[in-house]
């Protein structure tokens, strides 16, 4: 695995990617999901919806670092509240 | 009320092709985003540099270029390739040995790989002994693509326009051929003209296979590595160099293997929002025309 070169920023990352599928895993067993129409111009699914809050978090994070001097923490809290709002009302 | 019985166990015939995928792209793929929040020396000799590469690549006046060529290319290439592939498929034979005929001669661009076409442009426009350069410069027009820019980019276009417009051609000629008969005698009967036919038959029939045209030519641009750099090298200048040379010579010519483990990240992260985007507008397509069907 050194050649994988890891730090542990990057494997809390993944760890919780994965955590996040594997709970999406269970809760679809829980209870499956129905597809409906939201504030996007799509019907989705909770899985479309999960990945496209996380492909938004990923731009917003590239804009937070890119082009403004907030720090990261601020990048990710908009994530999260925009993870939130899509998974709710997306 | 539902009593289908829930399996599954299909997802273990999945399996196989996760390990596979795994080891392909999930793996590097993980490596790269390690490598891109770090100044790797050495596998012992490492420094973590947070998120210092990606602001550098984000501000970096070379790459904001290049990401512009890139932008402009591909959609010069779109706006050349489908209008003429959906006119060449039109113009095409539909039956007889003429037909097969046409459609090998067509394909054979596509038949040659990326680094072949790459070499028999430079050839063929070279003004002492490529026929196109050597034809250019008897009629007397100042051509020479290692000098001039727009000579370059015209060459670049061309050679694209010739190696990949068969591909647009050939899913327009399938999506054309899959048109009912019934259409073109309802058509007749009308007396509609050849535009009307086309506007209001032929063209809404091709926008299933006029989406995956524009996929895929967009994919294909917007991903171009070999052909400009075997014609060109990038140059005059840095006139014709595109992302994905950019990257090489970053991640190869330079070993810089942070900040290009970071431009791959952003590169990626761009192909994935287009390709999402167009696979989401063709499944939302299809779905319409099923709700429609079962209608």
């Amino acid at each position: 695995m050194t050649w994988m070169v890891w730090t542990l920023p990057t494997a809390i990352f993944f760890s919780s990617i994965a955590a996040m599928l594997a709970g999406m895993t269970i809760w679809e067993l829980r209870s499956p999901t129905v597809e409906r129409k939201g504030f996007l111009p799509i019907s989705t699914t909770r899985g479309d919806r999960l990945f496209v809050s996380l492909l938004s978090a990923a731009f917003i994070h590239l804009g937070i670092i890119g082009f403004t001097t907030f720090p990261l923490l601020v990048a990710s809290a908009l994530s999260v509240l925009w993870l939130l709002i899509l998974m709710r009302w997306g | 009320m539902n009593n289908k019985v829930q399996n599954n166990r299909a997802w273990l015939l999945v399996l196989p092709m996760l390990v596979l995928v795994a080891f392909s792209a999930i793996i590097p793929l993980m490596t790269v985003v390690n490598y891109s929040v770090q100044d790797v020396l050495g596998p012992h000799a490492r420094f973590f540099t947070g998120t210092e590469w990606f602001s550098t690549m984000l501000n970096d006046p070379a790459l904001h270029a290049a990401f512009g060529r890139q932008v402009a290319f591909s959609l010069i290439i779109l706006a050349i390739q489908v209008p003429l592939g959906i006119g060449i498929a039109l113009l095409m034979p539909k039956k007889g040995w003429q037909a097969s005929a046409v459609l090998i001669l067509i394909t054979l661009p596509l038949l040659i790989p990326w680094n072949v076409v790459g070499s028999i442009w430079q050839i063929f426009t070279r003004n002492d002994i490529g026929l196109m350069g050597w034809s250019l410069s008897e009629i007397g027009l100042d051509y020479n693509l290692t000098r001039n820019a727009s000579d370059a980019w015209f060459t670049i276009i061309l050679m694209d326009v010739w190696h990949w417009t068969p591909l647009v051609a050939m899913l327009c000629y399938s999506g054309l051929r899959s048109i009912p008969e019934a259409y073109y005698q309802a058509a007749r009967i009308d007396r509609a003209s050849k535009w009307a036919v086309f506007r209001y038959i032929q063209l809404p029939k091709l926008t299933n296979v006029l989406v995956i045209a524009v996929l895929l030519r967009f994919m294909h641009s917007f991903m171009i590595y070999a052909e400009p750099f075997v014609l060109t090298g990038g140059g005059p200048g840095s006139s014709t160099t595109f992302l994905s040379q950019s990257l090489t010579t970053m991640a190869i010519g330079q070993q810089d293997l942070g900040p290009s483990a970071a431009f791959s990240i952003i590169y990626f992260l761009v192909i994935l929002l287009v390709s999402w985007v167009f696979y989401t507008t063709i499944m939302h397509m299809q779905k319409d025309k099923n709700s429609q069907g079962g209608a």
